[in-house]
């Protein structure tokens, strides 16, 4: 069974109809111990980084994640919950995030040149930095839909994939049993889906 | 580099999609699943949805088609058309739809753009303008384009933007239906300011139109089109590949 965290940041309806589309056993919930009990576990997010790292800290979710992390389980985190997975993040202030990756995140605004818009809102190319399962079944090249004004830096440990976007923008990142996208793979059709599956494997 | 969309729109009226359709192979084309999953394994990169219903059981229906569409296209959608308070938003958000756009609604209140860009993200707040010339100024135009509000379209959209709309459907009401190309000169002078994605609407009647919009506007996002979509006359593979062999980058 898959967990998908819900902390109260988002709306996780197509996120779970997307694994539900590949035949994956899939709940949303916000219950440590239905999260403790399952295979694999989603950190979905959307919004601003401080605001959501408190939700998951005040809902005692973010030992829970640590736990899960610990005990080897698969953790995926979409998002802001990826941003979430490294060590701080600079939107509206100093905000520290869960530190489960080295890096931190911030405005993409100080890399890419100035008439680029920010957020990032449309389909990209992935680049793929390092194979990893997540890319099991799509090909370098692939598009993927991203919103986002904040990326990942001084993640080079991690870092498994880069998207441009005026500069290379952190896509994809993964060490241990700990992986996250930048981008939307619930809304980034087939590929999405395929690289759902990947995490799944 | 991030890629031209291309997006078609879908009116869709107590559960239908309202325009007539004709495709090969489509049992049902006016039921808006069908067609979305249509248009999404065709290459659409983006939906649109605009409930045009009137009644509230239409309005139910509809949310009714949001979920259905959801649980099968796995790829972004604007929801539009009733759109006046935070809880339209959720009401849509909660169907999976990823952003929300308010036309006549910002207009009767322009604090709505604020307050979902607040609460959701500027993200998910859609601007979508109706605009029409009127003597030596673009004029915002509400009720479907039927009353003049009196409102200079720019200076309209850089408020909203101020904000937080996160992107700008401009539809031009002098092309719309005409079907001789988009509204360039408009849509340029929204380019000029905006800060955000802006989106254009209205006039595309052939394929080629949209690479004459992309060449002419390097700014602009992406296209929006529903009729020449909905009735076979442009396919969205033919399209995508006719912009490619344009060097524009599109996702194939």
């Amino acid at each position: 069974m898959i967990a998908i965290i819900d902390y109260g940041v988002g709306n996780l309806f197509s996120l779970h109809q997307s694994f539900l589309k590949i035949g994956a056993d899939t709940v949303v919930t916000g219950d440590p111990s239905i999260i403790k009990s399952a295979e694999r576990v989603i950190l979905p997010g959307v919004g601003a980084y401080g605001e959501a790292a408190e939700k998951i800290k005040n809902t005692g979710l973010d030992k829970i994640v640590r736990e899960v992390v610990s005990d080897g389980k698969p953790l995926l985190g979409i998002c802001l919950g990826m941003q979430l997975l490294f060590e701080y993040g600079t939107e509206f202030g100093h905000n520290e995030g869960l530190g489960l990756l080295k890096g931190h995140v911030k405005t993409m605004r100080d890399e890419i040149a100035d008439g680029l818009k920010l957020p990032q809102i449309g389909w990209n190319a992935l680049d793929i930095k390092k194979q990893n399962k997540l890319f099991k079944y799509i090909n370098n090249g692939d598009h993927v839909y991203f919103v986002h004004s904040y990326h990942a830096v001084d993640c080079s440990d991690s870092l498994i994939a880069t998207t441009e976007y005026g500069a290379e923008i952190t896509a994809a990142v993964a060490r241990d049993n700990v992986y996250g996208c930048q981008f939307h793979p619930e809304k980034s059709g087939d590929v999405g889906l395929k690289i759902l599956k990947g995490f799944l494997d | 580099m991030i890629t031209k969309r291309i997006i078609p729109c879908l009116d869709v009226k107590n559960g239908r999609v309202v325009k007539g359709v004709n495709f090969e192979g489509l049992n049902d084309v006016s039921s808006p699943v069908t067609l979305a999953e249509y248009y999404s394994k065709a290459g659409a990169d983006e939906l649109v949805f605009y409930d045009i219903t009137a009644s509230s059981d239409g309005r139910a229906l509809f949310t009714d088609i949001l979920k259905e569409t959801a649980k099968n296209v796995f790829i972004p959608f604007t929801v539009g058309g009733g759109i006046n308070t935070l809880s339209d938003f959720e009401r849509v958000l909660s169907c999976g739809a990823d952003k929300v756009s308010v036309n006549s609604g910002a207009i009767k209140n322009p604090n709505i753009v604020y307050e979902g860009a607040k609460r959701y993200g500027s993200q998910c707040v859609v601007l979508s303008c109706d605009i029409k010339r009127v003597g030596n100024e673009f004029r915002v135009f509400a009720k479907g384009g039927r009353e003049d509000t009196g409102m200079e379209a720019m200076s309209w959209i850089k408020h909203c933007i101020d904000n937080g709309a996160g992107e700008i459907v401009v539809n031009s009401i002098d092309t719309d239906g005409v079907k001789r190309g988009f509204d360039i000169e408009m849509l340029k002078a929204v380019c000029d300011f905006a800060t955000v994605p802006v989106i254009a609407s209205g006039g595309a009647g052939s394929a080629q139109d949209f690479v004459t919009l992309f060449k002419e506007i390097p700014d602009i996002d992406a296209g929006l089109a529903a009729s020449i979509f909905h009735f076979g006359e442009v396919k969205i593979s033919d399209l995508k590949e006719l912009l490619k062999n344009n060097d524009i980058n599109v996702r194939i």
